[in-house]
């Protein structure tokens, strides 16, 4: 299911990593965040939403490694970052979507803001399809629903498809084996 | 329904944009090909069924759905409005903006705040309204109307669109795609971050479970819901579904139909309110809005067209739309689907002129993801406008002579000999005056100096006890007699008698889909008398127009008529109709016919006739027969695209019929057969004209024609 969810999110401009464990990914993503040059001045933030995957991690010590990560997330933070951090609830594999149950507003301002969007998955989350998703989740339980399928996109202007309008121009999906207890 | 001088300089002025055909044909083009490539491995008749189903049921008890839905998203703290007033929507709207002093507004893109001219009347009221979407902002700025329902500003060029922003930001910008995006992101992050208020449509809402989903893109949909405090949805009655499964086959149609996506980039499921930034709740109110909607599910024709789930696909296969753009049908919603909407939620007398820019080709009942019938409901608002305002005078006195078979076929005689003047090879060329736009773009073929029923005297026929008669229409009487011939021929040569009664008259096609059924009801009447008596075993035709006429159109003029008269008869006759080319296959299966030893000949191109390959589903037949024969296929691009004929419509709408027709050339012509073949005599009326008009050598034949020649 991993290889025909990577080939459909790579299909749509998603970029998928797969690592065996929290901390591999957990290196990963510190480099990652280096390399986009995140620092402690507005529109170069990272901007973590509370997850799971931060379970146990000392995020004092995350926040010093690289100056200009923060975990308190605010709506003016959250403009002011370029790369935003969430933890994902399912991935359907047939369209390369990523879901999330998005009450919580913090969870929506780090992906709906930031340029950058990297997003957390527990390999064990992943379903066949739209209908296995069903069976999972209940809208009367979860206000606000999110799927999302590669980064946002318009074909607005001469039909020239464009990467990155309102929301992040890059997805990023980091899946981690070992995060299935955690999740 | 007469063309008003307006109308046509509207059609005009679009068909000759090069920006906006060359921008629509480029699309249309694009279109089909990745549509196919979105639906691979799905079944998308049993997708369809499955939604038609769903949405037919939904319309069918909107009262219970929307009450359900009402009671769910209410206990889950939203507030529902509903309301069947365009003007009480706004109001409602107004007054929720001023409890809250709300100064500014940002929209992600709905079509039902199109249907209520929203902005305009909250901008009179003071508050700033943002459309955020990115064509539906240009649009905005543009001072425009959106052209197309999924693709607001396909009518506009980059050029354009660079010249709007530089306006907007009072700095100059190139025509760069990718830097005015950022410039759109960039102007409106602002737009959203002080906006108290958000107005969004909605895709589905589910009545189990009070949710509305939101179908989007660009995350201009999520930002609108997510940062202003009060979140205010849009949302017509057909929108609603009964359970929460439902949306499965929607979600997994309007994205592959839309833009040829498996998923748009956003799909949110809003279920009540959620938290706001400053940790309140939000304030979300459901607008469920009428509008006509209820209306129209108690109409037993129109109520089909609430299974839309307006992904306007029935806009990107339209080879009308594709040359006239969005603006020509008019303000709100566009193409075939939009003629349907227009007459119902504004007026029936509004498509009044719209309707007629219908060709009648099929093309978009063969995607509709919600299986409507568009061109059928399209003759019904035809045939409605005929019943409250009546004929225009001249087609009234047309359609009379085609009432009348005597006087009908002795001026066509007549015609014969008057034409002398202008006639060569079989062609006219030239007319003069008033009539002078009819050859404009092709010739016309001359009408025959004998005609078919004349010559079919001549022909002794076998007594072999298996009898077809055969439905010559009124082209090939009177124009291609050939054609008939090659029919008769290929027939006597397996064995089969042909008749011919001369009491046959015009199959009542151009009165149908002028909406003068009772004119086609009379027509139906006569020849079904007509072809009956010959108690044969097959009625054939070798044009698909008739052939239609006779197998479907003549029982369901009747219905239409709420007529009971020759109903069993017509179900008679309708049993024994076949096409030629599949008749023709059927005997040379059976081994009763057989073609010369196979030859290498030249190389042909096929065109699919819109009523042959849409609607009898015939388009493998002829192509192997003529293979059989030793011709050599090659397809041509778009094949079963219109040739831009559709009966009188070439004569009604010329400015129209001759661009779709110079289409079809070249793309013959790109194939570089010397020969192209066909089923249909309207077809080959409008394609060889346009050849003869550019003066081009290749040859246009019926299948029957290339068939007779080759026997053995």
């Amino acid at each position: 299911m991993f290889e025909t969810f990577k080939v459909k999110a790579e299909a749509v401009s998603a970029e998928v990593h797969r690592f065996a464990t929290r901390a591999e990914a957990l290196a990963f993503i510190m480099d990652f965040l280096e390399q986009e040059g995140v620092a402690d001045t507005p529109q170069s933030y990272a901007l973590w939403a509370q997850c799971p995957f931060l379970k146990g991690l000392d995020q004092r010590q995350l926040a010093k490694a690289v100056p200009g990560l923060k975990f308190e997330v605010t709506r003016e933070l959250a403009a002011d970052s370029k790369i935003g951090i969430s933890q994902m609830d399912w991935a359907l594999a047939n369209t390369g979507t990523i879901v999330q149950d998005s009450t919580s507003v913090a969870q929506r301002l780090v992906s709906t803001l930031p340029l950058i969007h990297l997003a957390l998955l527990a390999t064990d989350r992943m379903l066949a399809d739209l209908p296995a998703l069903l069976t999972k989740v209940n809208p009367r339980e979860s206000a606000y629903l999110a799927m999302i399928t590669g980064p946002s996109r318009t074909a607005d202007i001469e039909r020239v498809l464009t990467i990155g309008v309102h929301g992040p121009e890059r997805l990023i999906i980091v899946v981690v084996d070992e995060l299935g207890g955690l999740s | 329904m007469a063309i008003s001088k307006a109308f046509r300089e509207r059609i005009e002025k679009a068909v000759h944009s090069p920006t906006l055909t060359g921008a629509l044909g480029r699309f249309s083009e694009a279109y089909r090909i990745s549509r196919a490539q979105a639906y691979e491995g799905i079944d998308f008749e049993a997708l369809r069924s499955r939604i038609a189903e769903i949405k037919a049921s939904a319309a069918s008890q909107f009262e219970v759905l929307a009450e359900r839905f009402t009671e769910q998203a209410e206990s889950k703290g939203a507030k529902v409005f509903r309301t069947s007033s365009p003007e009480a929507v706004k109001e409602y709207i107004l007054k929720l903006a001023r409890e809250n002093g709300v100064r500014s507004v940002v929209k992600s893109k709905s079509m039902a705040s199109e249907e209520l001219h929203l902005n305009p009347y909250l901008e009179r009221a003071g508050i700033a309204v943002r459309e955020t979407d990115l064509g539906e902002w240009i649009i905005q700025l543009a001072g425009q109307r959106p052209s197309h329902m999924v693709l607001p500003a396909i009518h506009m060029t980059k050029e354009e669109v660079a010249d709007l922003f530089s306006k907007e930001i009072h700095e100059r910008l190139s025509t760069n795609i990718p830097r005015l995006v950022k410039v759109a992101r960039h102007e409106l992050r602002g737009k959203f971050l002080e906006a108290e208020m958000g107005i969004s449509g909605a895709n589905i809402a589910v009545a189990e479970t009070g949710s509305i989903v939101l179908v989007t893109n660009e995350g201009n949909g999520r930002l609108v819901t997510t940062l202003p405090k009060i979140h205010v949805a849009i949302v017509g009655l057909e929108k609603l579904v009964a359970s929460f499964a439902d949306i499965v086959p929607i979600l997994t149609a309007l994205p592959r139909s839309a833009t040829a996506q498996l998923l748009t980039s956003y799909v949110s499921i809003i279920t009540g309110p959620t938290p706001t930034t400053d940790g309140t709740m939000k304030e979300l109110h459901i607008i469920l809005m009428d509008n006509r909607r209820t209306a129209m599910a108690q109409d037993p024709k129109f109520k089909q067209a609430l299974q839309c789930i307006r992904c306007a696909s029935c806009l990107n296969v339209c080879p009308v739309f594709r040359l006239v753009g969005g603006h020509v049908f008019g303000q709100v919603y566009t193409g075939g689907i939009g003629t349907i909407l227009t007459a119902w939620f504004e007026e029936l007398k509004k498509s009044e002129e719209i309707q007629g820019l219908c060709i009648q080709c099929g093309n978009c009942k063969g995607v509709c993801p919600g299986k409507i019938d568009i061109p059928e409901l399209i003759l019904e608002i035809r045939r409605r406008l005929v019943k409250e305002q009546g004929q225009p005078l001249l087609e009234k006195a047309m359609y009379a002579v085609v009432n009348n078979r005597r006087l009908f076929h002795s001026l066509l005689r007549t015609a014969s000999a008057a034409q002398a003047p202008f006639a060569r090879e079989g062609f006219i060329r030239h007319l003069p005056m008033f009539l002078s736009k009819l050859t404009d773009f092709r010739s016309l073929p001359a009408i025959a100096a004998t005609p078919f029923r004349d010559r079919m005297k001549d022909i002794a026929q076998p007594k072999t006890g298996e009898k077809v008669v055969f439905f010559a229409g009124c082209l090939i009487d009177f124009a291609y007699p050939t054609m008939g011939e090659a029919v008769v021929k290929i027939l006597n040569q397996a064995g089969i008698e042909v008749v011919f009664p001369e009491t046959q008259t015009c199959c009542g096609a151009p009165a149908r889909y002028s909406g003068a059924y009772e004119v086609a009801g009379q027509s139906a009447l006569a020849n079904i008398h007509a072809l009956l008596e010959t108690k044969a075993d097959y009625v054939i035709s070798a044009c698909p127009t008739c052939t239609v006429a006779l197998k479907y159109e003549f029982i369901n003029t009747f219905e239409g008529l709420g007529q009971t008269q020759g109903l069993p008869e017509a179900r008679e006759l309708s049993a024994k109709v076949v096409d030629c080319s599949s008749l023709v296959k059927r005997l040379v299966e059976g081994g009763r016919l057989a073609f010369k030893a196979a030859e290498q000949l030249e190389t042909f191109t096929y065109h699919d006739s819109c009523h042959l390959k849409r609607t009898l589903n015939v388009f493998e037949e002829p192509r192997e027969l003529l293979k059989e024969t030793g011709y050599d296929l090659v397809e041509m691009f778009e094949a079963d695209i219109c040739c831009g004929m559709g009966g009188s419509y070439s004569l009604k709408l010329p400015e129209i019929s001759a661009p779709i027709l110079e289409r079809k050339l070249k793309n013959i012509k790109e194939t570089g057969a010397s020969l192209v073949a066909m089923d249909c005599p309207g077809c080959a009326m409008q394609i060889k004209g346009g050849f003869d008009k550019e003066g081009s050598a290749v040859t246009v034949k019926h299948t029957v024609e290339l068939l007779a020649e080759r026997l053995e």
